[in-house]
């Protein structure tokens, strides 16, 4: 794979800003959602839907797609901006977000929300249904692959490992878990409300091909997705480490802004600090 | 002895329609020997999925397959796929409307000798209340075979509830069978007898002891119990003025429940309920010797529609 270029790595970078600058407006507008998580994978979407998936907004249930599973599903926000970004939909029907008149809900529903795989919401699906996926696509001979992106709080829900040891079992190189380590989770820092140290020894032991990256930095995430593709005998586990509420200086790392709503004037020091203030 | 067991006509069932319909796979969860899933294994080992013991894991893999286009069929035990994988069946099956077969096995007491860890009494009540279910208990082993093409077929979810063992037969293969539809069993006009699974043998016996003594009983099987054939039961308890509803689940919210809403709403009528109490059922030695003990005994059927009978306008 050839590296990206500079121009490739500040557009991915501006996308991921966007991202960021999106979620906060539509957070704010519905007066409800979920900053921290949403700003903390910004750049893992942005890469995702901007540079490594083969998808097509114009033709989104091609077979041969690629697929993602937004397991962390209060992230939404983020996902929706990606999903409008990428020209799924307009980002303008998020206007009316949280009213019961829009399509969109709370969480992603794939009745609902043109490019969403799967409804989430509950936390721990991801993996076991990524599994089924990759199963369906080796069966078939589909070369698409599924991305699931998991909070490091979920990896706290036991189903994350059934499913863990299920993909290694069968080998599935073609299923790639991303874990947005950012370590705050609703009620604290993770390592304090239930330690999951060793994140990545853990999903080595079950099996899997574990790659460790610095999540804001979309030239390793980019890579980290090439690399991916060149494992062939297990499913790969990219390790992302993250800061949640990135980018917002008053939300980093504060597991108050897990599910709470920037106000006018938070929303207006928030954007004038990713450079988007007036855009 | 000599009937088959209804996991067995099942299993074959599957066996013998996934060489017609490849997009058919399996699911498992360590209980191959049990659910005889083992049969489909042998047959398609690339299209079965052993899972271990992991029911929430087994059903979520099952939605991902049906998003991939296959129509998965997860075999486990009742008791585990209607509480442990209740959520996971509530979200990604009916919620997301993806069309996964939960093929319950050991439903009901059928499971004898576990004890009520092992009993599936609750799962009728659970599964049908969530939207977008499908709720199927086959009286007999020649009906669940016949219903396989049927589930799968189907597009949605299904909640299949399978007896380990035998039942009195009522079902002749190629009779008509669809979901939804109920089937009058017995004709009669002096009370109606609702019944589901295995139950709808028991009925049709009792449905005999009450002609021998006068009584002329309708017997009714529902065999799909969401959604209901509302329009059978009411025209069936309109026709006859008495309704005594039996099955080997729990007394809430099982099929007794569901005609009991039907019949609020559209034709209030005297009605008795055979069913198992709100109690945990003790080990048996054999499943027919357990279901007496429980309270589903011919005996009992029959004792519930003379006191029904009395109540009758």
């Amino acid at each position: 794979m050839a590296s990206l270029t500079e121009l490739e790595i500040k557009q991915l970078e501006e996308t991921a800003r966007n991202i960021r600058g999106d979620s906060l407006r539509f957070i704010h507008n519905r007066g409800a959602g979920h900053p921290g998580g949403a700003l903390s994978a910004a750049e893992l979407l942005s890469v995702l839907y901007f540079q490594t998936m083969r998808l097509d907004p114009q033709d989104p249930a091609k077979e041969t797609r690629d697929r993602f599973l937004l397991s962390k599903g209060h992230a939404s926000a983020a996902l929706y901006a990606a999903l409008s970004r990428r020209g799924f939909f307009d980002a303008a029907e998020l206007e009316h977000w949280g009213e019961v008149t829009c399509k969109h809900q709370g969480h992603p529903d794939r009745f609902k929300t043109p490019g969403v795989e799967m409804t989430s919401g509950i936390l721990g699906h991801g993996v076991a249904v990524g599994v089924g996926l990759a199963l369906a696509a080796r069966l078939t001979k589909n070369p698409s692959r599924t991305y699931v992106l998991l909070g490091d709080g979920e990896c706290q829900a036991g189903i994350v490992w059934e499913g863990a040891v299920t993909a290694a079992k069968y080998r599935l190189s073609n299923l790639i878990v991303i874990v947005d380590l950012n370590d705050v989770q609703l009620d604290g820092p993770v390592h304090e409300i239930m330690p999951m140290d060793h994140m990545a020894e853990r999903w080595k032991a079950c099996g899997w091909y574990v790659i460790e990256i610095n999540g804001h930095n979309v030239r390793q995430i980019s890579e980290a997705f090439d690399l991916a593709k060149e494992v062939h005998d297990k499913p790969i586990c990219v390790i992302a480490r993250t800061t949640k509420g990135k980018g917002v200086s008053f939300m980093e790392n504060q597991s108050y802004w897990h599910g709470n709503v920037p106000n006018a004037e938070q929303l207006k020091q928030a954007l004038s600090e990713l450079g988007l203030e007036g855009k | 002895m000599g009937e088959m067991s209804i996991r067995e006509g099942y299993s074959r069932s599957l066996v013998e329609y996934a060489g017609t319909n490849e997009k058919v796979v399996a699911v498992e969860v360590d209980t191959a020997a049990s659910t005889m899933s083992y049969l489909f294994e042998q047959k398609y080992p690339e299209r079965f999925f052993n899972v271990g013991i992991a029911e929430p894991c087994a059903v979520d893999v099952g939605v991902g397959l049906a998003l991939g286009g296959f129509i998965p069929f997860v075999n486990a035990f009742a008791a585990l796929l209607a509480l442990r994988s209740l959520e996971q069946i509530r979200t990604c099956l009916c919620y997301a409307k993806t069309n996964v077969k939960i093929a319950a096995s050991y439903a009901g007491l059928s499971d004898f000798k576990d004890g009520a860890t092992h009993f599936a009494v609750t799962d009728i009540a659970n599964l049908r209340a969530l939207p977008n279910m499908t709720v199927i208990v086959p009286a007999d082993a020649a009906e669940a075979a016949q219903f396989v093409p049927l589930v799968a077929e189907h597009d949605g979810p299904v909640y299949f509830r399978l007896s380990r063992g035998a039942a009195l037969p009522v079902h002749k293969t190629g009779e008509p069978l669809q979901i939804g539809k109920g089937i009058v069993r017995r004709e009669g006009d002096q009370l109606t007898i609702i019944a589901t699974g295995g139950m709808v043998g028991r009925s049709l016996k009792a449905a005999e002891d009450l002609a021998g003594k006068g009584v002329d009983a309708r017997v009714v099987e529902i065999h799909t119990i969401k959604p209901l054939d509302k329009d059978l039961i009411v025209a069936s308890a309109s026709a006859t003025g008495a309704v005594v509803t039996v099955e080997e689940h729990a007394l809430i919210g099982g099929l007794g429940s569901a005609v009991a809403e039907a019949l609020a709403d559209a034709c209030p009528t005297p009605m008795q309920r055979v069913g198992i109490a709100d109690a945990f059922c003790p080990t048996g030695r054999d499943v027919d010797g357990l279901l007496d003990a429980c309270g589903l005994g011919v005996k009992d059927i029959v004792s519930a529609a003379q006191q029904v009978l009395k109540r009758k306008a």
